[in-house]
């Protein structure tokens, strides 16, 4: 019976998505439509299958495998979204490489490289990690049985839905928040969903107390909720159409975006990620936390503080002074809870520090702490207004997300990676540490490329425009800039490069380990003589 | 809402905001709070591969 009733549930949905796409006024929509009826369709064959079929005994243990389907998405996803960076990156230095289609233009593939890795990659990294910490610390298993799948599968329908949506034109515009009124409505669905097992599972936890890492993936879920809903507010053109209008209008719609926009790297890509942090970097080194005390004082300052630094991103605009101090003033006193986060982290290796020299997966946990205290060292300093008339508009600011992606963000998501796929597939070890070192040297020297050129050419094309010469004419044309940036260009794509290559390197260890091809090799371990 | 965020900026709300920060800091400082904390941040090494009853032999 249950069964009878979702296939009716999925056939209804079939039905509207294909009376949509025959109604829809755009191919973005149209492909969204179809990418609809697929999706349920494969859920409606699915349900009609099972019809008949027992009822299954309540699981019990953790829910593991929705783990597992998370940790190969992250991996997918990151190569995906780091192939398409190193081509657009490439693209910079190499106009040709856009093939003269309106698809494949720059303007449509840097939001398809920008939410694929910080939604895609990041956003999985996130889901299934939270998903393992949140069991692990509640000793219970994950509430609400299958919503977890739900909200796997439909935060994979979402990805779709917004990388072909920016394929094919259909986007609102807004950094970040580029999937139209239709794709956000979905995600809202999604992630209530998600904010619903994660909620309840603490609520049933055995375990009296909250882990902090439950109270920063917590945060990020509740406030990533808040922001989306905020800043997507907008009223579709047609019901059977992408596009759509924003309800804010001029300089309020510009800080709505930047107080999103700013707290997506402060919720999402910091919080989220710190949880990671409280829960991989004791387990990796074997120590608890180095004090619980200042990861509290961590929380609440990073929740109180961030909230109020968008405005930085809106210096010297129509945005009044008094914000745009404001958003300046609470960008420094960031500083405190960043580098108190970091040391909290550092320092939980305290007489462990050896590990370092024997244990690859420790050290790309401590490199992306210390990337952590870098970007959130520079960040501040570029909030500052006098910084910022240098910085803003110029690469620079292209290369602190950078070292805050690729070196934080990325670098614990490959640690959590690494010490999560031998635990969750049951294998002694990894396959091979020797490829972990590998992907730690090509990963640190390609963010080192990429940030130092970042830099040089940031600099000195913020200085180039405000040249002017004794009578007070611009000394440089846009196009000066431009060809003076080549050089920086082609060294950012090559540390791009390497990135990926060390993000292939791992998606092979990954899948060696998950073969069980580790398990063979003790048999060898004795010599021969 | 111009007017709203800045009535919230200098307002009592800012104030309240601050005093409800430094309160969660000094809570956090309470005395006799050690032994807590230690038993808190231990808690990733508890219930490693089963949920707390499902394993009455296995892990503490």
């Amino acid at each position: 019976m249950r069964h009878t009733l979702w296939a009716v549930v999925y056939g209804v949905i079939i039905l509207a998505a294909a009376v949509a796409t025959n109604f829809g006024r755009d191919l973005a929509y149209q492909v969204a439509a179809v990418t609809v009826i697929l999706a349920a369709g494969i859920l409606f064959i699915r349900e009609v299958k099972l019809i008949g079929s027992p009822v299954p005994a309540p699981a019990t243990g953790y829910m593991d495998n929705v783990v597992r389907y998370g940790l190969i998405a992250t991996v997918f996803w990151g190569i995906t979204g780091f192939t398409v960076g190193v081509w657009i990156a490439f693209t910079l230095a190499f106009p040709e490489m856009n093939l003269g289609f309106a698809y494949t233009a720059f303007g449509r593939l840097r939001p398809l490289h920008t939410s694929a890795v910080i939604f895609a990659f990041g956003g999985n990294a996130l889901l299934m990690s939270s998903f393992y910490v949140v069991q692990r610390t509640t000793a219970s298993r994950l509430f609400g049985g299958n919503l977890a799948w739900f909200v796997f599968w439909g935060y994979q329908l979402f990805i779709v839905l917004a990388a072909t949506g920016y394929v094919l034109g259909a986007t609102q515009s807004k950094e970040y928040a580029e999937p139209e009124w239709y794709v956000d409505l979905w995600l809202t669905v999604v992630w209530v969903a998600y904010l619903v097992v994660f909620m309840g599972t603490i609520y049933k936890r055995k375990e009296p107390h909250i882990y902090v890492a439950n109270w920063f993936y917590l945060a990020f879920i509740l406030t990533i909720a808040m922001l989306h809903i905020v800043n997507n507010l907008s009223i579709p053109v047609s019901i059977f159409g992408a596009k759509s209008v924003q309800v804010f209008s001029g300089v309020q719609d510009a800080m709505t975006q930047w107080w999103y926009g700013h707290n997506a790297v402060g919720f999402f890509l910091t919080a989220g990620f710190l949880g990671m942090m409280y829960y991989f970097v004791p387990k990796q080194a074997g120590r608890p936390v180095y004090s619980y005390k200042l990861s509290i004082v961590h929380f609440w300052a990073l929740i109180f503080l961030y909230i109020w630094a968008g405005p930085h991103h809106l210096h010297y605009t129509a945005l009044p002074d008094w914000a745009q101090t404001l958003g300046m003033v609470m960008s420094i006193i960031l500083w405190m809870p960043s580098w108190g986060g970091m040391i909290n982290g550092l320092m939980t290796l305290s007489g462990a520090w050896d590990k370092l020299r024997t244990d690859p997966i420790l050290r790309i946990l401590v490199v992306s702490v210390g990337f952590y205290g870098m970007s959130t060292f520079e960040g501040p300093m570029m909030a500052i207004k006098a910084v910022n008339a240098l910085s803003h508009y110029t690469d620079w600011t292209i290369g602190h997300v950078h070292s805050g992606a690729l070196g934080w963000n990325g670098m614990i998501t490959f640690g959590a990676i690494y010490y999560l796929t031998p635990k969750l597939w049951k294998r002694e070890s990894l396959y091979s540490l020797k490829l972990v070192s590998w992907h730690f040297w090509l990963a640190t020297i390609g963010i080192v490329l990429y940030a130092s050129s970042m830099w040089v050419t940031g600099i000195m094309e913020g200085l180039m425009w405000r040249a002017v010469d004794s009578q007070g004419f611009l000394v440089n044309s846009f196009a000066d800039t431009v060809a003076a940036k080549f050089p920086m260009y082609v060294v950012r794509g090559t540390g791009g490069l390497l990135y990926l290559t060390g993000a292939l390197i791992m998606a092979y260890n990954v899948r060696k380990t998950i073969v069980g091809a580790g398990a063979a090799k003790p048999v060898n371990a004795v010599p021969a003589e | 809402m111009y007017t709203f965020l800045r009535e919230l900026a200098d307002s009592w709300a800012m104030l309240g905001l601050l005093l409800f920060f430094l309160g969660v800091i000094a809570w956090a400082f309470r005395p006799g709070s050690r032994p807590i904390h230690n038993d808190i941040a231990d808690i990733p090494f508890r219930h490693e591969n089963n949920p707390m009853g499902d394993d009455e032999l296995g892990e503490k």
